[in-house]
């Protein structure tokens, strides 16, 4: 019973995404600049990595529960 | 695009042929490897026999939703509209979180009912006839088009060589009929690892020695200024509503379903979600392309030829029949994964039971096939795109059966059949009147906004079955094995 409490709280690092990149005034700007990149491309870029690792945690703890 | 260049052409023609060979002889290859399995029952044409591990659904789903119409298209979008074409980019970002919740639950009920198809699986859950040939159509409605964009993807890419007329087109149909008939889902899994080293190659490429010879990232962004590097006001929501319904669309089509169901088993996917956002990272990359093209000059009112005629322009005669080749390969690829879940759709929720389901899968996905080709040949590409956009709208129209059927709410067949036509007939209706936009105009007062098309529909497709649901709620004989 406990298992499932934390999973279901682990799952709601998976709604981080989608408020990350749905709520576009956010980003919706051009500084600061990374590598020549405006910042509405490298955060979004960002996201990629960072999407992965919640997943993977999720996914990681899930098979141990 | 007036001349040929033989070496342009020579690296195509090699790469192109050596995936069809490759692909349409995968049986025979695999025969020499696995002497004793029987390589031509239904499930193993059409699902691979269910047992691609890790790597292979890696490729396999990756190569059959980033496909040569992405490597086309994305570009071209970003080329013409700036930031707003990027929109892309969040989609195929959430779309892991959604699958990664989603999609092993609907693996294990596919797999404990030995189901192949969305239709199936519906069917199951309502136990409803009516539902699962409503659920079947619109799958083959929405992936036709699909399938002629990618052959107008070869054509696009065969006419950048210089090469006259449709006899090109007809000669790379008749290689992916061959490829399909003869390897089934077994050819696109395999040859999706030379499409994929390919586009890999010559996207990485293209983003390293492109910016070289236009002074860097930051001129990339500078050159592009008269097209915005940020969203314009009023673009903020079409971007995360269009966005969003592509996420939620992604995987109710039959060619990527047909990947996910694939697989060996739910981890498979759930360990996939969290690596297939690599793809999004080379989708960006290749987005990107649409800016390169700003700053290297290109300018052209076909937006479609603005990623060949960037490679051309830029890369040496082979190199850039290589990466032409890449987006040929790359159309290939997935449009044998559409004709075989549009297939699998048409032989097990269609037509009656069949004595040999693979010859009639064949023979089914063939004439998807020359469906599409018809329609590249004698409608324009126009038609395939604004086809694919309402197809967009069909297929979200089927993700109350398909997904809310997982949850433990007790939805009816009556309530889904009643959201799905007031959902499709308000979104199809609507993005008719707007022009065929995939954005619709939203005004209630406090809040008003473009808001896109089919998640507008999708919206009052949900509020419809809530509401039939209650007023009349389905029988409590659900089949055991149906929720998890």
């Amino acid at each position: 019973m406990t298992g499932f409490s934390v999973m279901k709280y682990l799952n709601l690092l998976l709604a981080l995404p989608f408020l990350g990149l749905l709520w576009t005034p956010l980003y919706n700007r051009h500084d600061p600049v990374l590598w020549g990149f405006p910042f509405f491309y490298w955060y979004q870029f960002a996201w990629v990595p960072v999407t992965s690792a919640l997943i993977w945690i999720v996914w990681k703890k899930g098979q141990n529960t | 695009m007036s001349t040929i260049n033989p070496w342009a052409l020579g690296v195509f023609v090699f790469f192109f042929a050596a995936t069809i060979v490759v692909g349409s002889s995968i049986q025979w290859i695999r025969g020499l490897f696995h002497a004793k399995r029987d390589t031509d029952s239904h499930e193993e044409w059409s699902l691979g026999g269910r047992e691609f591990g890790p790597w292979v659904t890696w490729f396999l789903v990756g190569g059959d939703f980033y496909t040569a119409y992405t490597v086309i298209a994305v570009p071209a979008l970003v080329y013409a509209a700036g930031a707003y074409g990027f929109f892309a980019l969040p989609y195929t970002i959430i779309v892991y979180p959604f699958i990664f919740l989603v999609m092993p639950k609907l693996w294990k009920i596919a797999r404990a009912g030995g189901h192949a198809t969305a239709a199936d699986i519906v069917k199951a859950r309502f136990n409803s006839r009516a539902l699962e040939v409503i659920i079947a159509l619109t799958g083959l409605v929405a992936v036709m088009p699909y399938i002629a964009l990618q052959l107008i993807g070869i054509r696009t890419v065969v006419q950048a060589l210089g090469l006259p007329g449709d006899l090109p087109l007809i000669i790379a149909f008749i290689s992916l009929a061959a490829y399909t008939w003869l390897g089934g889902l077994h050819a696109p899994a395999l040859t999706a690892f030379i499409k994929d080293i390919m586009i890999y190659i010559a996207v990485l490429v293209a983003v390293t020695v492109i910016p070289l010879h236009t002074g860097g990232y930051s001129a990339l962004f500078a050159s592009a200024a008269h097209t915005d590097t940020v969203l314009k006001t009023g673009q903020s929501l079409p971007y995360a509503t269009l966005a969003l319904s592509s996420a939620l669309a992604a995987f109710l089509y039959p060619h990527t379903l047909t990947g996910i169901l694939a697989s060996r088993s739910a981890d498979t996917i759930k360990q996939n979600a969290v690596f297939l956002p690599a793809y999004t990272i080379v989708l960006g990359l290749i987005a990107m392309l649409g800016f390169m093209a700003h700053a290297a000059g290109i300018n052209t009112t076909n937006t479609s030829m603005v990623v060949p005629m960037l490679f051309q322009s830029v890369f040496p005669a082979w190199f850039a029949g290589f990466c032409l080749a890449a987006i040929a390969v790359g159309a290939l690829v997935p449009a044998a994964v559409m004709a075989i879940g549009a297939a699998n759709l048409v032989t097990n929720n269609l037509l009656p039971p069949q004595a040999n389901p693979v010859r009639t899968s064949r023979i089914v996905a063939f004439i998807v096939k020359i469906g599409a080709l018809i329609c590249v040949l004698f409608l324009n590409a126009q038609f395939a795109i604004d086809f694919q956009l309402l197809g967009g709208v069909f297929i979200l129209q089927t993700f109350p059966a398909l997904i809310l059927g997982l949850f433990r709410v007790r939805f009816s067949a009556v309530a889904m059949l009643t959201g799905w036509a007031v959902g499709t007939v308000f979104g199809v209706s609507i993005c008719w009147m707007d022009g065929l936009k995939p954005i619709h105009p939203v005004n209630l007062g406090l809040f008003s906004g473009n808001i896109s098309t089919g998640l507008l529909s999708l919206v009052i497709n949900i509020a419809i079955v809530a509401l039939v649901s209650v007023m009349a709620p389905a029988k409590q004989n659900i089949p055991a094995n149906t929720t998890v």
